[in-house]
């Protein structure tokens, strides 16, 4: 079929019409706007709030196992967070998911150990777990935007876009990530009872990590680690506000932070050592 | 015109035919069952009983073509914005934005609720793949 200019023109014209009309039949689908008005939602009334949420970890206050464990079972059974263990009864490394742990001080503050330091401090264990950095490289890699910073300085993640790409995990310093291998359910403290029904599992191929407890700051609560903490063990607060108690101690007395020096600006202060009362 | 070795090609077509008509023929003049989605679970009649009708966040018909819509908008609204609480544009009342503490709340009957409409359309929502479910007794297979 040959076609002269001015027939080509009409159809050109004519199917780019119909083609920007198609794009904005598109434009105009519900399924394709946010079409919650600013004025619909709002916080909780109740919700604690900050500049710059930040904790105090003091290591002198945690005097026997046990206040370790009720750390860690409180933030873990809060969370549902899969327990894999090994026949043995070994925790199996290998698809480990934690958010809260101990670690070693040369594995928490590498660099700083040295060869005359208190044994007691050298096999002290420390509790670690998500910095929240001010700066935090697992957002900067991530590509799916699924891990993102909270305008009061939590590092949250959104498991509904999480691709499973552990490009956070690899970029982090602390390790405070953890990838889920296989379906979480299928760990033995959660295959035949969820110990928190209000709060989601998470599913095989997600990566996961502290929140500093979000869904309980936007109901009044303070973070379930802090609350299981010995007293003054675990301090959680506003940074930016003089009056509260971490930005007190931050300022008043000699904190550590975990790799400060790689510019993540980690929002866990540590107290190292020292009597009871340092 | 000739057609050669017409007996088998004939046999193969009908055989053919039985086969890919198979769904067809199989289900003809059957009534599906529509997809009756319960709305009794004891908190909805509760409800009922004190306020004279039953209500969802929105019209029920709004609910029913844009549920999904809505719940996606109130994730990204909770996961990135922190906001917890949605006005009801119809009713003007404040329901917590949660899909487990709050949709569930009411609709405690996933399989007789969700369910009913989803394995009807086959759609397979991964909603609980993390979020967890309300308990529901097993009912006994009839």
């Amino acid at each position: 079929m040959s076609m002269d200019r001015r027939q080509f023109l009409k159809i050109a014209g004519i199917s780019s019409i119909l083609g920007f009309g198609a794009s904005a039949a598109n434009a105009t689908h519900p399924m394709w706007v946010n079409d919650l008005s600013p004025q619909q939602v709002d916080k909780n009334k109740e919700a604690l709030v900050a500049k710059r949420w930040a904790m105090v970890v003091d290591m002198s206050k945690f005097k026997t196992e046990d206040d370790f464990k009720k750390v860690f079972d409180a933030c873990h059974l809060t969370h549902n967070v899969p327990d894999f263990r090994k026949e043995d009864g070994s925790v199996d490394k290998k698809r480990e998911v934690k958010w809260i742990w101990k670690a070693a001080y040369e594995r928490t503050f590498p660099g700083q150990e040295n060869k005359y330091m208190s044994e007691h401090i050298k096999d002290m264990p420390f509790i670690v777990a998500c910095n929240h950095c001010d700066n935090p490289p697992c957002v900067r890699v991530c590509p799916t935007k699924a891990t993102y910073k909270l305008p009061d300085g939590i590092t949250m993640q959104d498991m509904h876009r999480c691709i499973g790409c552990r490009f956070c995990m690899a970029a982090c310093p602390y390790g405070a990530r953890s990838f889920n291998w296989v379906d979480p359910r299928t760990a033995q403290n959660l295959k035949t009872k969820l110990p928190n029904r209000e709060y989601p599992t998470r599913t095989k191929g997600v990566v996961e990590k502290c929140t500093f407890c979000t869904e309980r700051l936007a109901v009044g609560k303070m973070p379930a680690c802090v609350d299981a903490a010995p007293k003054g063990g675990l301090l959680f607060g506003d940074l930016e506000d003089p009056n509260s108690e971490v930005r007190q101690i931050v300022t008043s007395k000699l904190t550590i932070r975990r790799k400060s020096e790689l510019g993540t600006g980690p929002a866990m202060y540590y107290i190292v050592g020292g009597s009871d009362h340092a | 015109m000739k057609l050669y070795d017409g007996g088998k090609i004939l046999i193969g077509l009908a055989v053919f035919l039985a086969f890919a008509l198979f769904p067809f023929y199989n289900n003809f003049g059957k009534v599906n069952a529509k997809p009756e989605p319960k709305t009794d679970t004891p908190t909805i009649l509760e409800f009922e009983k004190q306020n004279g009708k039953k209500e969802c966040v929105e019209p029920k018909e709004f609910m029913r073509a844009e549920h999904m819509v809505l719940i996606n908008n109130w994730r990204d609204s909770v996961v990135r914005d922190y906001n917890r609480g949605y006005t009801s544009n119809a009713s003007h009342k404040r329901f917590n934005m949660s899909l487990q503490n709050g949709c569930m709340a009411c609709h405690s009957n996933k399989k007789k609720f969700c369910d009913e409409c989803h394995n009807y359309l086959a759609v397979k929502p991964f909603c609980w793949d993390c979020h967890i479910a309300p308990e529901e007794k097993e009912e006994a297979k009839s």
